[in-house]
């Protein structure tokens, strides 16, 4: 995970004079598993389009492996691409869908069916050969679209959505596969999604777009535990955000209420944003906490029970594994290290976002 | 809604229709065609299609309608291609474009033909005109009453019929498969070879029965194009029913001309199983 | 470039198809009786196309068999079409066979069989067997368009409506119609303009002295052609033009609402 494989110098694109992606620059390290992640229309498919040669960007370069591709056509690319709803063949079998792609660069047939068999066995559908892409479910089509892009053995797989047709207990079982034939390649994955969840259990990198702007890269656990600003905040995973004052180092006012944090280097008196995941509320006895609230809301969801409490004129979403009923009078306490400080947004498109998906 | 007897009784007027006007019709033709006058069996009114006559004109209008097809084919595909291209609220205006003009009759479309292939007619003005400059000597154009008029008035009446269906069957590939050909190496060639004209291929089957079977039965067009010289099957049967009267060999060449009908129903079916390249 | 050729091509083939159209129209102001001479320009053939009795009652007899026709071919399909939606698939495959055969088969065998069948029948060609003629080859285009509304259709809405306490017809012409209604107009209209283009199978079934404008024009080829058909075929061609252009335009602005509505 050293060298810059793909590089994108100030891209940018737009359709209709509605800009899509504005000067944005990022670069994707061999070997990485990278996911674009964002709502609809934020410029992650946009940006996979890019680096698979479907778009050409109207400003800027992309260069794959010192070499700049910006103008080459898609099928001079090194790299394969898989698609929403898989876009396989229908008028071929499966065995002629993974061979495409072989036969027009001229390989010989032994070769072909070495791989066709060897790829079946990678995403465990030996045997499909002579079946026709309609007659499979959903999760084998998307297995046969892998297969037909890794036995081109591409230096980079780019997959859009791929798991967005398929059923809820479907795509946690693929989400291992694909770590699992990352893994087994030691390929680079670009992985576009607007399923926070998708991103977190696969990725090495999390890009986090909206409105054509990267609004943070970083590992999932920077990305869920440190959000640079309230719209990651709000998109990845539930979350309190609520508009403080940082008095000054290592001590911010929340609703009224004085809290130790561990952030540094916001000023004196300054307005900012502060995130607190409803797993690190603590509820503790009324008076032992920083504050006290009233439960008002409780749904039991398994793992844990989801409280609503209402504590100085704010809704906190909390999580725990004990109960406290509806009514109860209790204390929040949160420890300083789960306090995150944000600055302010400065534009629209940091705020946070109802999620529509 | 559940009940079957309101089943029954819903289907019934359409069912007695049918068989009224649909089935009995086509068993009287049958009929006609394998009896004679007295009422007799025969198989000498479907076997007349050996006659010189009537074989020639059959092999004209065999001839003269596949050409009319696959000129069809070839005009319509790039621009089937071409709208397909074309994304937005604009492309409905445009295909209207291409259907608008059966919406005049298309008799006088026919007709206004002529004056335009006529010795003297419009394209010939054209001509003439030119050549009164000096540096032009273009010859006269001379089609009309020739095969190759019915063969322009075949194209002509029938292209719109070609273009529908195919447009239909492109835009009904998924972008993203064209992407996936590029994207696995296929250049622009490979992948409309491969991939874009087998998916048509419904959409091209549906096109040319829709264009060889009205081609291949006209009588209007080759008798308004190509003069009094030229015989088309359809004709001969015309005149069968209308100046001659002989109603059992006009029936007997019909049974004919069916049968090369059911051949290409048959074509039809098994490459459009689904009947996805239909025109509605 | 390649822009510039698609174009280029798309006009060229556009031309082809509006070239006789043009010579129509151009004709229909001729003062010359000829059709290849101009004899200078005249409004005339459109003031006596309206006394032209001939061509008045072909107008007539056509619009009147296209409206019938297509109303009640409109409706045996429409009934037929969500009948044979309930059958067994074996019924149902048989008739959606039998409703094929006026599609596939030539237009002069089908003309043929039904003039064979009326005349064997002792039954006088006229107005009466081109009306059934006509029902005969609209009732398959009506099905055709209706039957994949029917199949796109959500019967539990029907369910719920019967849920919600309405009786089965009203629930029916409440909740089912008006998500057929789409593709019974479109039948409808398809109907319609088949009937008035129509001229094969009319011709066999046409009795002596009746005609549509079709059979009219075929009938007067050779002795030449009234120029007020040029004028009629004009105005009929400008009537439809403006009726299409004027359903896309509302179209194109109702789009336009609803893209702004979106985006607000």
């Amino acid at each position: 995970m050293s060298n810059k494989l793909i590089n994108l110098e100030n891209i940018s694109k737009s359709y209709d004079n509605q800009l899509v992606l504005d000067e944005m620059n990022l670069y994707i390290r061999e070997n990485e598993f990278l996911t674009l992640l964002g709502p609809s229309g934020c410029g992650k498919t946009t940006t996979l389009r890019i680096i698979g040669g479907f778009e050409t960007p109207d400003k800027g370069r992309v260069i794959f492996d010192g070499a700049d591709i910006t103008r080459i056509p898609p099928h001079k690319r090194q790299l394969n691409t898989v698609f929403q709803k898989y876009a396989l063949f229908t008028h071929m079998t499966i065995a002629e869908n993974i061979a495409f792609g072989l036969k027009i660069k001229g390989k010989s047939k032994a070769y072909i069916d070495d791989k066709i068999k060897y790829a079946l066995k990678l995403v465990n559908l030996d045997g499909y050969e002579k079946r026709m892409p309609n007659s499979l479910s959903g999760g084998q089509q998307q297995r046969i679209a892998i297969a037909r892009a890794i036995v081109n053995e591409p230096k980079v797989l780019l997959l859009d959505e791929p798991l967005g047709a398929l059923d809820l207990k479907l795509r946690q079982d693929m989400q291992y596969e694909l770590i699992r034939l990352k893994n087994e390649l030691g390929i680079t994955f670009i992985y576009v999604t607007h399923d926070q969840e998708e991103a977190l259990t696969m990725s090495d990198t999390i890009v986090v777009m909206n409105q054509g702007y990267i609004q943070q890269i970083g590992t999932p656990e920077m990305i869920y535990n440190e959000p640079e600003n309230a719209f990651v905040a709000d998109f990845i995973g539930d979350s309190n955000i609520i508009a403080s004052t940082m008095i000054k180092d290592e001590l911010v006012e929340i609703l009224g209420a004085k809290f130790a944090c561990v952030d540094k280097g916001f000023g004196v008196n300054k307005p900012v944003d502060v995130v607190i995941r409803p797993e690190d509320v603590e509820l503790v006895k009324p008076g032992e906490g920083t504050i006290n609230g009233v439960v008002s809301h409780l749904i039991f969801k398994g793992v844990h029970y989801e409280m609503e409490v209402t504590a100085n004129g704010f809704e906190w979403l909390v999580h725990s594994t004990s109960l406290f009923p509806v009514g109860t009078e209790v204390g929040i306490k949160v420890d300083p290290f789960n306090i995150q400080i944000m600055n302010k947004p400065e534009s629209e498109d940091e705020e946070a976002a109802p999620i529509e998906e | 809604m559940k009940n079957k007897s309101f089943t029954a009784l819903m289907a019934s007027p359409y069912l007695i229709w049918a068989i009224a006007f649909i089935i009995i019709p086509l068993f009287m033709v049958f009929y006609y065609g394998l009896t004679n006058n007295d009422g007799t069996f025969t198989l000498e009114n479907v076997l007349a299609i050996t006659d010189p006559r009537h074989l020639k004109a059959l092999g004209i209008a065999m001839l003269l309608s596949v050409i009319s097809t696959i000129i069809c084919i070839l005009l319509a595909y790039p621009l089937a291609m071409i709208l397909a291209s074309k994304n937005g609220s604009k492309d409905k205006i445009i295909i209207m474009i291409f259907i608008l003009p059966m919406w005049m009759n298309f008799l006088l479309r026919i007709l206004a033909w002529q004056t335009i292939l006529e010795k003297n007619g419009v394209i010939n003005t054209f001509i003439e005109m030119f050549n009164a400059l000096p540096l032009f000597d273009l010859p006269l154009l001379n089609i009309i009453n020739t095969p190759y008029a019915i063969i322009l008035g075949m194209v002509y009446n029938f292209l719109p019929f070609m273009i529908l269906p195919l447009y239909n069957s492109l835009n009904k590939i998924d972008p993203n498969v064209v992407n996936a050909a590029k994207d696995l190496g296929a250049n622009n060639f490979q992948t409309f070879i491969r991939i874009i004209l087998p998916l048509t291929l419904p959409g091209i089957i549906s096109g040319i029965t829709m264009v060889f079977v009205p081609a291949l039965t006209t009588f209007a067009i080759s008798a308004m194009l190509g003069g009094s010289k030229i015989s088309l099957i359809g004709n001969i049967i015309e005149q069968e029913f209308s100046t001659a009267s002989n109603w059992h060999l006009g029936s007997g060449l019909s049974v004919v001309l069916m049968i090369f009908i059911i051949i290409s129903m048959i074509f039809s079916a098994i490459f459009d199983k689904d009947g996805e390249g239909n025109m509605l | 470039m390649t822009k510039v050729l698609k174009n280029i091509y798309m006009a060229l083939i556009i031309l082809f198809l509006y070239a006789p159209i043009l010579i129509m129209i151009v004709l229909s102001f001729n003062a010359g009786r000829s059709r290849a001479k101009w004899g200078g320009f005249t409004f005339n053939r459109y003031i006596t196309l309206f006394s032209n009795e001939d061509i008045m009652s072909a107008l007539s007899n056509t619009l009147l068999i296209a409206v019938l026709s297509s109303l009640i071919a409109t409706l045996i399909g429409t009934v037929a079409a969500l009948a044979m939606s309930k059958m067994r698939s074996i019924f149902r495959t048989t008739l959606m066979g039998i409703t094929n055969i006026p599609m596939l088969n030539a237009e002069i065998v089908t003309g043929i069989s039904l003039m064979l069948l009326f005349v064997t029948l002792g039954v006088r060609l006229g107005f009466g067997t081109m009306l059934i003629a006509h029902i005969t080859f609209n009732i398959p285009y009506v099905i055709l368009s209706v039957m994949p509304r029917i199949r796109q259709l959500n019967s539990s809405t029907y369910e719920a409506a019967l849920d919600l306490g309405a009786p089965p017809l009203k629930a029916f012409m409440k909740v089912v119609m008006p998500d057929l209604a789409p593709g019974i107009f479109s039948g409808l209209l398809m109907a319609f303009t088949m009937s008035i283009d129509d001229f094969i199978i009319t011709y066999f079934t046409q009795g002596a002295g009746i005609h549509t404008l079709s059979t009219k024009i075929y009938a007067s080829v050779r002795k030449g052609i009234q120029p007020e058909m040029y004028s009629l075929s004009t105005l009929i061609f400008v009537v439809v033009l403006l009726l299409l252009l004027s359903i896309n335009l509302i179209d194109v602005i109702s789009n336009k609402k609803a893209d702004k509505k979106r985006k607000d």
